[in-house]
């Protein structure tokens, strides 16, 4: 496998991960854009556009591209986060031309009104899809706590009420400065034709924006803060907390991954064997969260209500413990090991490459090998690991709880 | 990609099968053992999942903790599912340590400790997830239209009740192991790559002398039509909808299969384009094709927000019911790629193809290859697709709502009238 990066003349940069020995092709715009450069009064304008992308361009119409995406038999769909938005199509090698051409073209959409005004319904039937999944609100709600004023509190999905605000021209406007050629990446990866990629690259990106505009970048600050919200037809209790973390290109990241997976991955980690194990909760689950310029440990449990005191007792001690006591050799091992299982299976899907490729050139422009990863980790000392936690774990904390009652049916 | 299924029956009726992905680096396997929730008694639903997770406690030599711990450090990804008529086991990993797993697995189905002592924390841990089921609407719909449309024993799901759950003790637990942990009708599926000789020896060694019990008789199974609501104070109302069609097994299903593909396969399908482009009622919806007991449904899910609920069941039977207008060229050519191209993405995953080769020679008790579904796919004719939809018009109903709202169907749905 051989990685190739081309610069397109005035145009953005490709990445390919070029396999010819493998049996499909994936392929994906990477926008370095997200509900972080947003203005509070667009809040979910990213994601609400990433809809719009497949509500047609100059050249089709929005049933064309569904029509041609079912078409290229394509196995796509596209995401929004915080600081990205990304498009992709994994298909056979034979229709990467239609692909590439599609996907690219989706790039400009046309933003007609009566498009804008059906997929607002489509976005607030999600909002309320999501609504009746207890865990959401809290994870918004803390991050708003954590992070304060700054950017990053911003909801992805933004809520009914800008959502239902948004007009068609806020949009052009943020996608005119948003999607321009030095903010974007394209990304492939499996059985690509990379000159023909190239050549026809440069010729669709041709009248593109050639700059974006900048978004501003506070310095993070962090806020201890608790709240709790009350919901009386949940069963469970949920509790969702941040810690400081690591920045997407901190050389302790591997050692921060490793932390999180010793104290509470889904399997044979401290929180499983106590928590989960045992049947006093559904999830305890740790999670490292990095962006450019900070990041943030996220925490997860969720329980019987009557089980929610002692648990996140358990969760204090656990992390108490750690700080002060460190991990063990073995428990370093076992985490190793799986992380390494996990990131060789996943590597062998020519879609997950694309990720992978895609995600690593929006954080630092350059792409690690598996093996440099995996050598990565195996570097890692159980020092690395109880320094790491010290310097996370240790700092403002911000916590929301959903508090049910209902009794189980 | 030549592909070749390998197959062996053991003396004690446990199937091993096996194909080779030479392109990969992992194996997988899926090994299904006949111990699903059709098989529980009517008061103690959930003794499949409770005793699922009891073997998973302890076996052979190790105890919880060991045998955990040895997977780990052999780099393996593993889960465990509970279906109507199986336990299931699915694990990929580097192939070098494909032979090592299997012994672990061996002892997990034969020698499980089932240690009394953990009963409650395994009780525990179904609880858990029968709490979560009920805050998950979406899911839950699901479960409640299971349980429904299938009467006993084939209604039960997985999660079961919590009456069944308090019922459970740990002779339960064990009698429910030793009654349907067995080979005769195990079914060992293995993809990616391995040594197909080095394979049987050790499936041979480590589970060549499993002995088990003859599988219980199980009734026919009648659906029951009609509708039913749940009460639940949510931003949407969620609905399952389900009706009859050709099962699995049926010569005729690759045409049920491509109707409900016209249906839902894709952002062209009809009732993504009619129900969410076109009209914006939802964020998902969707149609898929289940078989139980030789029986074929097709299940339909919309959720929606309370007020635009009885529209957009409306909305979803009228595109089910357009399929008797024909279905174009366009519509039939997207699909057969479709369904082509997903053959090959299959070829990716040792995990994914593992389990197809299981759940196929659970339904035909053979697998058929890629050449063999290709043809039977370019076979398809809009002329062919429309007989089927005439002679097999959806009837017998049965819809499912959670919401704070009941649904009724409209009357007369059995027969559509022009």
């Amino acid at each position: 496998m051989e990685l190739i990066t081309h610069k397109i003349e005035h145009g953005p940069e490709v990445l390919v991960l070029h396999d010819p020995a493998a049996f499909t092709a994936s392929f994906g715009w990477f926008v370095k854009t997200g509900a972080r450069d947003e203005q509070p009064s667009v809040a979910g304008v990213s994601h609400f556009l990433e809809h719009m992308v497949f509500k047609g361009t100059e050249r089709r119409t929005p049933e064309d591209v569904n029509r041609e995406l079912d078409h290229l038999g394509a196995q796509s769909n596209a995401f929004t986060s915080e600081d990205s938005t990304v498009f992709y199509a994994s298909v056979l090698p034979e229709c990467q031309l239609q692909a590439v051409d599609l996907l690219t073209d989706l790039m400009q959409p046309r933003f007609f009104e009566e498009d804008f005004d059906m997929e607002k319904q489509v976005i607030l039937e999600e909002i309320a899809m999501y609504d009746d999944q207890p865990p959401y609100g809290a994870f918004e709600r803390v991050t708003e706590l954590f992070f304060g004023q700054h950017p990053l509190s911003t909801r992805v999905l933004g809520t009914a009420e800008t959502v239902s605000d948004l007009t068609v021209a806020q949009m052009r406007s943020y996608h005119r400065h948003r999607y321009a050629k030095d903010n974007m990446y394209f990304a492939a990866s499996g059985k690509v034709d990379v000159s023909q990629l190239v050549d026809q690259l440069s010729e669709l990106v041709v009248d593109w924006p050639e700059t974006a505009k900048p978004t501003p970048r506070p310095t993070p600050k962090f806020h201890s803060a608790e709240e709790c919200l009350e919901r009386e037809l949940a069963h469970q209790s949920y509790l969702v907390c941040l810690w400081p973390g690591l920045n997407c290109n901190h050389p302790d990241r591997y050692a921060l991954r490793l932390l999180c997976s010793i104290l509470a991955d889904d399997s044979g980690s401290r929180l499983f064997w106590e928590l989960i194990d045992t049947g006093r909760a559904e999830t305890a689950t740790l999670w490292p969260q990095m962006f450019d310029d900070c990041g943030c440990i996220t925490g997860y449990l969720c329980c019987a209500p009557e089980d929610t005191a002692e648990n996140e007792a358990v969760l204090e001690r656990t992390i108490r413990d750690v700080v002060e006591h460190g991990v063990t050799a073995k428990e370093l091992e076992l985490a190793r090991s799986k992380i390494g299982s996990s990131l060789i299976l996943s590597d062998e899907r020519p879609g997950n490459r694309l990720f992978a490729l895609g995600q690593s050139w929006l954080n630092r422009r350059s792409y690690e090998p598996l093996e440099v990863i995996l050598r990565k980790y195996h570097d890692v000392t159980t020092d690395d690991v109880q320094r790491v936690a010290a310097e996370t774990l240790l700092g403002e904390t911000a916590s929301v709880r959903i508090v049910g009652n209902a009794e189980l049916d | 990609m030549n592909q070749h299924l390998l197959q062996r029956q053991f003396d004690n009726g446990l199937v091993l099968l096996g194909e080779h992905m030479p392109w990969l680096r992992s194996s997988a396997f899926t090994f299904l053992v006949p111990a699903g929730t059709c098989y529980e008694h009517n008061d103690l639903d959930v003794l499949a999942g409770l005793t699922s997770e009891m073997v998973q406690r302890g076996c052979g030599e190790l105890d919880s903790r060991s045998f955990w711990e040895r997977l780990d450090a052999l780099g393996v990804e593993r889960s465990s599912s509970i279906t109507t008529s199986h336990s299931g086991f699915s694990c990929a990993m580097p192939s070098s340590v494909l032979t090592q797993v299997l012994s672990l697995y061996a002892d997990l189905v034969q020698r499980p400790h089932l240690p009394e002592s953990q009963l409650n924390d395994a009780r525990q841990l179904c609880l858990q997830d029968l709490r979560a089921l009920d805050d998950e609407p979406s899911h839950r719909c699901f479960s409640e239209l299971k349980r429904f449309r299938y009467p006993l024993p084939y209604g039960r799901i997985s999660q079961g009740t919590k009456q069944g759950l308090v019922g459970i003790d740990s002779d339960a637990v064990r009698a429910f192991f030793q009654q349907n942990y067995r080979p005769k009708g195990s079914i060992l599926a293995v993809a990616g790559r391995f040594d197909w000789e080095q394979l049987c020896a050790t499936v041979e060694q480590v589970l060549g002398g499993w002995q088990g019990n003859e599988a219980p008789m199980l009734p026919a199974l009648s659906p029951i039509y009609g509708s039913r609501h749940v009460d639940h104070s949510s931003s949407q109302t969620h609905l399952a909808l389900a009706y009859d069609c050709a099962s699995y097994e049926s010569p005729e299903y690759y045409q049920a299969r491509a109707l409900v593909g016209v249906l839902s396969d894709g952002m062209s399908s009809r009732l993504f384009s009619e129900v969410r482009e076109k009209r914006g009622l939802v964020y998902s919806v969707f149609a898929t094709c289940f078989s139980l007991a030789g029986q074929g449904s097709v299940l339909c899910y919309a959720g929606t927000t309370n007020n635009r609920a009885e529209e957009t069941l409306q909305v979803l039977l009228d595109t089910v019911h357009s399929l008797r207008f024909g279905i174009n060229d366009d519509e039939l050519s997207r699909l057969k790629y479709r369904i082509k191209s997903s053959l090959v993405f299959e070829q990716e995953s040792s995990a994914a193809r593992s389990s197809q080769i299981a759940s196929d020679w659970f339904y035909l008790g053979r697998v058929p290859s890629r050449e063999e579904v290709c043809q039977k796919v370019d076979a398809l004719t809009r002329e062919g697709l429309l007989e089927h939809f005439e002679k097999n018009l959806p009837k017998n109903f049965s819809l499912v709502t959670v919401g704070s709202q009941p649904l009724e169907l409209p009357r007369g749905i059995d027969y559509p009238q022009n």
